[in-house]
């Protein structure tokens, strides 16, 4: 299993050329970016020197412990900061602001709009930022509320639903967008365990039927493994690229492999972190 | 050695019908859903008053200090029938209407300045800070001076009992707004007005609401203030000029029928106007209990 993992050494060091040459048709790119925030009193660096590229209908995942800026990273990606160094580019047009093109899928359960109805949840992006005529998008949004199974809490408000559902709905507006990217920040963190599986089989299922493109941020191991086909494996205080993953959807559950690349992925994640600490 | 083992629920293997279900809902007893109503609790409690008022008085029996309810009645009745009651209540209300109005749109300008730009939020927060703590009717005399002895002084010193309060909610209101509602506003692409207006507002109705009962209260008393000291401003008096008039006459039922005209139409407005519009938008949307 070993050899799926790339080990990236030394993360300043240039990609290989003959992957450049494939990245100018990326759908995403992310160019040595360098993200800092500032708190009240200290500036922080989230990530440090980070590229990846995204393919079309990739499944991909940002995977680290806390502290290795992945949610900041997605955050970049969204559109919601500005790196200090580097550059993202989506269809070869720089990220500056955010935008419908990428739909983002928060953990929280507060980010439906709770005065409108999950039909209107969907609905209302569609309107407002695809400017898609109401009947046109009255249809669009409860064919994606089909999909999510949410067929009978279409006109329900969302404190009156589960967390599961929120989340669904979540994904029903985000997908209903048919956004270049789906990204999603931790989306089943808040779930509870047996919700979060049906999740990711239901998350699963749907990227079979439309094949929308994905990343997806994660602490967990087993999620990455189970919903990527790529994952990005980075190390914390700053965030930094330690390896890539690729081909995980080869990685079976019944034999064994899956749990093997699971340790591998840990032993990856922590071996380093004893002396760092 | 045998592996684990999944051993069913009884009713589960015999596949019969749950027989207890009936049993998980049941109707609670009609008296616990009556009290369960609070305008029934409550105006239970305004009638138990009226009676202790009423045999209080009865008791007393000194009209020119404390007159019965009945009598209280009788001239409220009295005086909305001559048509004195109802045009004092209209000058007050037309008054006050236009000030709460237009408090109400300065507050809206002023806060949506103030979300949008820097500049727009120190100058919010220093004037809230300034003239939050000002009685509005500390202006009046001021505002005689400058507008005169009309409507105009009223409505600027409704204006400023207005304003502030109004601001100071409705911008603690959009502060409030959870940063992910706000990331999610983004997502949409919305800017500036159409942000405020399709994501802030109704993400911080709760605060913006409580801001107009506040505003609407210190409205109504600024504006029964204003007029009972200092008397008619306009060409006819409002229903706090109504109450000066009636007290200096010693008409006491009269003074204590506009003093309860005054509490009705409180009750009414927050009543009627702001528990239907709460009913109708934070309560459906679960944002209160």
């Amino acid at each position: 299993m070993l050899q799926a993992i790339q080990q990236k050494m030394d993360p300043t060091a240039g990609l290989p050329d003959v992957k450049a040459a494939s990245e100018a048709k990326s759908l995403l790119t992310v160019d040595k970016v360098t993200l800092r925030y500032k708190t009240p009193n200290l500036l922080i660096t989230a990530t440090e020197d980070v590229s990846f590229s995204v393919e079309r209908s990739d499944r991909f995942v940002l995977l680290g412990p806390s502290g290795c800026g992945k949610s900041t990273l997605l955050k970049a990606v969204g559109g919601y900061m500005a790196p200090v160094s580097g550059s993202i580019h989506i269809n070869g047009r720089p990220v500056k602001k955010p935008g419908a093109d990428r739909m983002m899928v928060f953990q929280e359960f507060d980010q439906l709009l709770p005065w409108k109805t999950v039909l209107e949840n969907v609905m209302f992006p569609l309107v407002v930022a695809r400017k898609l005529p109401r009947r046109e998008a009255e249809a669009r949004a409860k064919e994606y509320i089909d999909k999510v199974k949410l067929t009978r809490a279409t006109d329900s408000y969302p404190h009156t639903l589960s967390g599961g559902m929120k989340q669904r709905v979540a994904i029903a507006r985000g997908m209903a967008m048919q956004p270049d990217i789906l990204l999603m920040d931790e989306p089943f963190a808040a779930l509870d365990a047996l919700t979060r599986r049906q999740m990711q089989d239901e998350l699963l299922q749907l990227w079979e039927d439309t094949r929308f493109t994905v990343i997806f941020v994660t602490h967990s191991i087993a999620e990455a493994i189970k919903i990527s086909n790529r994952i990005l494996l980075l190390s914390p205080h700053p965030g930094r690229v330690k390896a890539e993953v690729i081909d995980v959807d080869r990685a079976c559950q019944d034999d064994g492999s899956a749990v093997a690349l699971e340790r591998d992925i840990h032993n990856l994640l922590f071996s380093e972190s004893g002396h760092r600490e | 050695m045998p592996g684990p083992q999944i051993i069913l629920a009884a009713d589960v293997t015999t596949n019969r019908q749950h027989a207890n279900v009936a049993e998980v809902e049941q109707r609670l007893g009609s008296l616990e859903l009556i009290l369960g109503i609070s305008a029934v609790r409550k105006t239970v409690l305004i009638i138990v008053l009226a009676i202790i008022w009423q045999v209080y008085a009865s008791y007393l029996d000194n009209p020119l200090l404390f007159p019965t309810l009945s009598d209280t009645l009788t001239t409220l009745y009295d005086r909305f029938v001559d048509g004195t009651l109802p045009s004092r209540i209209w000058t007050t209300l037309q008054v006050l209407i236009t000030g709460y109005v237009a408090g109400t749109l300065l507050a809206a300008i002023l806060t949506i300045l103030a979300i949008n730009t820097r500049i727009g939020t120190d100058f919010l927060e220093t004037m809230t800070a300034m003239f939050n703590p000002l009685p509005a009717i500390s202006l009046l005399p001021l505002a005689l001076i400058w507008f005169g002895l009309g409507a105009s002084s009223l409505v600027f010193v409704l204006i400023h009992s207005v304003l502030w309060a109004v601001a100071l909610n409705t911008h603690a209101g959009f502060l409030g707004v959870s940063r992910t509602l706000r990331m999610v506003g983004g997502n949409y692409g919305l800017t500036g007005l159409s942000y405020v207006t399709r994501i802030l507002v109704p993400a911080a109705f709760p605060s913006i609401l409580t801001g107009l009962k506040i505003g609407w209260a210190f409205a109504w008393r600024t504006l029964i203030a204003a007029e009972l000291v200092f008397g008619v401003s306009s060409g006819q008096g409002g229903l706090g000029w109504f109450i000066f008039e009636n007290r200096n006459l010693l008409d006491i039922p009269a003074v204590f029928a506009g003093l309860l005209t005054v509490i009705i139409i409180g009750l009414i407005v927050e009543n009627l106007v702001f528990q239907t519009i709460e009913r109708h938008t934070i309560q459906k949307w679960g944002m209160k209990e």
